[in-house]
């Protein structure tokens, strides 16, 4: 499309943002590189030994490392299921020409303006606490014994909580997408002798694999990253049970004061970041593709 | 067999009546085309036959059985929409063979009416490639096939054309023809163009405000449109349409004549007027002409070449065994 002049001086005029992108992304790795290379204990900030790969061997025979790799992958797949599983199916209805769909529409997004901490305190305290919690008392009510949430299945309530928050983003992309499907084609599989199902399956689903794309590239990213629900719910226990590669991270450094260890567990959860990335443009990036 | 009654059809949009009350047979084998200016309720007509909407009244029977009720894949007919609504992410073989697949055809047959198909249309060449890969013409062929396959009681085109360039429309039009000769099946096809309808109909059903004007051949319409809409909706240019005294002279309050029925002279005849526009096409001239007896300036056509040129007076003359005369509300007198 450009010719061989445009593309110069285009890159020319993009050279400083990329640049200062660069310093922006290098300089805070490049250090992290550097701290997990020392033997760097808050308990002891005065000597900080150069330790080669002692760090990584450290945290990643830690046996809580294992346990973190698998709840952070647990955690992101179980989110990702309930999503878009559950945004498709929203998505589906609030399609639906049908009185009020508007409010409704108004009342599905407004989890994702409340702010993780909140959302994460409010269901620990209000929804999935035994005793007061609307679940504790709705399952006392029917004659059931109340779950302790937080102490008997960690890990699932916290993907609750995380995928109550990330429902509305995915329900407004999918709807976006489900909206710019053309009555036509439906109706001429309609014509053509499909079924609800059939038309579900055949044109719907696909008409919107790429936004199912987008949604499961962009909350994979945020889901990876997940810590402030842990903190203010489980804290990552009992035990490591809901620990995730983030949450061991800020407790090597803050708990146990070894920020060489964590910074080794830092560059490992970038590199893990990035494996994910390359599996997933791998299995779905061609839905990108126009 | 593919043999279409509407009794009585009426449909509204809310409190809207677009069809008011509709009597409409359609004979097997026959290509009928719906015309009529654009919002006319062409598509909603042929919606309704689809079972794309539902009847507000009536009953729509095809092939002697009631089918007002039946799911529109129960009617055994297949549309080809404007847009041509094909499936993006399928392939062009995919697309065609989709009701096929719908209705549960073993793969053998599947692949064998799919090539045929693909064959008769000459689609041969790009049927692995995705719509988006395929020009208008070619997508309009792909959605004629994904249509043909299913071997329909009754084809509905929606304006099948009028996403196309004039060169391409011409010979789209020229192959739905024929493949209505080959196949023999009812097409019934919707368009706002009265030459489309001209060209391809056995029956030209004229629409206005979802109202039938006249039901006729192409030249029955030609020669005895029943209305003054029908006279200036087919015919192309327009039908001159004059009152005054032109009209008292034959006892009529309107009369019309066609740009072809007036003979033009440089010397002589029975209306004078001078030359606005010229259009010299050498096939055909057409002169638009302003008389001082007439408000609208009128059109004329001489076969070949004529050398009169804006600003230049002409004398015309009506051809008297071709006027259509019409009472005050329009209708034909005969
Ligand atoms: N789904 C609908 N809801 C309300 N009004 C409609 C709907 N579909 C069509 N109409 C109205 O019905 C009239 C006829 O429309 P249509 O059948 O599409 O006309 P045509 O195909 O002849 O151009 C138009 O006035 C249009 O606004
Ligand atoms: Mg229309």
């Amino acid at each position: 499309m450009a010719t061989q002049n445009t593309t110069k001086v285009a890159r020319a005029m993009m050279a400083p943002s990329v640049i200062a992108l660069l310093i922006w992304m290098i300089v805070p790795l490049a250090m992290t590189l550097y701290y997990s290379t020392l033997g760097y204990s808050l308990y002891n900030p005065i000597s900080t030994p150069f330790v080669g790969l002692d760090n990584y061997t450290y945290f990643l025979t830690d046996p809580t490392f294992i346990a973190a790799l698998t709840n952070t992958l647990v955690l992101v797949v179980g989110v990702l299921i309930i999503t878009v599983g559950g945004g498709i199916l929203i998505a589906l209805l609030l399609d639906q020409d049908v009185y009020g769909v508007n409010v409704v529409r108004l009342l599905v997004i407004a989890p994702f303006f409340v702010m993780p901490t909140v959302a994460a305190l409010v269901w620990k305290n209000m929804m999935m606490n035994p005793v007061y919690g609307v679940i504790g008392q709705a399952m006392s009510g029917l004659g059931l014994a109340p779950i302790d949430w937080m102490t008997d299945v960690p890990l699932t309530s916290i993907i609750i909580i995380v995928a109550w928050q990330w429902l509305p983003f995915a329900t407004l992309i999918l709807l976006t997408s489900l909206q710019s499907l053309s009555a036509d084609q439906k109706e001429a599989a309609e014509m053509d002798g499909a079924g609800a199902l059939s038309i579900f399956w055949y044109i719907t689903l696909p008409h919107m694999s790429r936004a199912i794309t987008v949604v499961v590239l962009i909350q994979t990213i945020f889901l990876l990253s997940i810590f402030a629900e842990i903190l203010v719910t489980t804290n990552g226990g009992p035990g490591s049970q809901s620990t995730n590669i983030t949450y061991l991270v800020y407790q090597q450094a803050i708990s146990f004061g070894d920020i060489g260890a964590a910074s080794a567990g830092g560059i490992v959860a970038v590199i893990l970041a990035n494996i994910v990335a390359i599996f997933l443009i791998k299995a779905i990036g061609k839905n990108l593709d126009a | 067999m593919g043999k279409i009654q509407l009794q009585s059809v009426t449909k509204a949009f809310g409190g809207v009546k677009v069809i008011p009350d509709l009597d409409l047979d359609i004979e097997n084998g026959e290509f009928v085309v719906f015309v009529g200016p654009s919002g006319c309720g062409k598509s909603t007509l042929l919606r309704l036959i689809a079972g794309l909407e539902d009847t507000t009244s009536g009953t729509i029977s095809i092939d002697g059985k009631d089918a007002t009720h039946l799911p529109p894949a129960q009617r055994r007919l297949a549309m080809v929409f404007q847009s041509y609504a094909l499936y993006p992410h399928m392939s062009v073989r995919k697309n065609i063979a989709f009701p096929l697949k719908m209705a549960g055809r073993n793969k053998q047959e599947i692949d064998k009416r799919v090539d045929n198909a693909a064959k008769i249309l000459n689609l041969a060449d790009y049927i692995d490639r995705r719509p988006g890969q395929l020009s208008g013409g070619q997508r309009q062929r792909v959605a004629i096939g994904r249509a043909i396959v299913r071997e329909p009681a009754a084809f509905l085109f929606d304006e099948p054309l009028s996403n196309l360039d004039a060169a391409l429309r011409v010979g789209m039009r020229l192959e739905i023809s024929e493949l209505h000769q080959r196949l023999k099946t009812t097409m019934i096809y919707v368009t706002h163009d009265q030459v489309e309808a001209m060209t391809m109909a056995d029956k030209i059903v004229v629409l206005r405000a979802g109202n039938i004007e006249q039901v006729g051949s192409p030249l029955e319409l030609y020669t005895k449109p029943r209305n003054t809409f029908v006279a200036g909706f087919i015919g192309s240019p327009k039908m001159n349409l004059m009152g005054g005294s032109d009209a008292k002279s034959h006892n009529a309050d309107m009369i019309g004549v066609r740009p072809e029925h007036i003979d033009l002279s440089q010397s002589e005849g029975q209306w004078k007027g001078e030359v606005k526009v010229s259009e010299h096409l050498g096939s055909d001239t057409f002169l638009h002409v302003q008389t001082s007896d007439h408000s609208e300036p009128l059109t004329v056509r001489a076969g070949g070449e004529f050398p009169v040129h804006a600003g230049d007076t002409v004398y015309m003359t009506p051809q008297q065994d071709k006027i259509h005369r019409f009472d005050g509300k329009g209708l034909a007198l005969r």
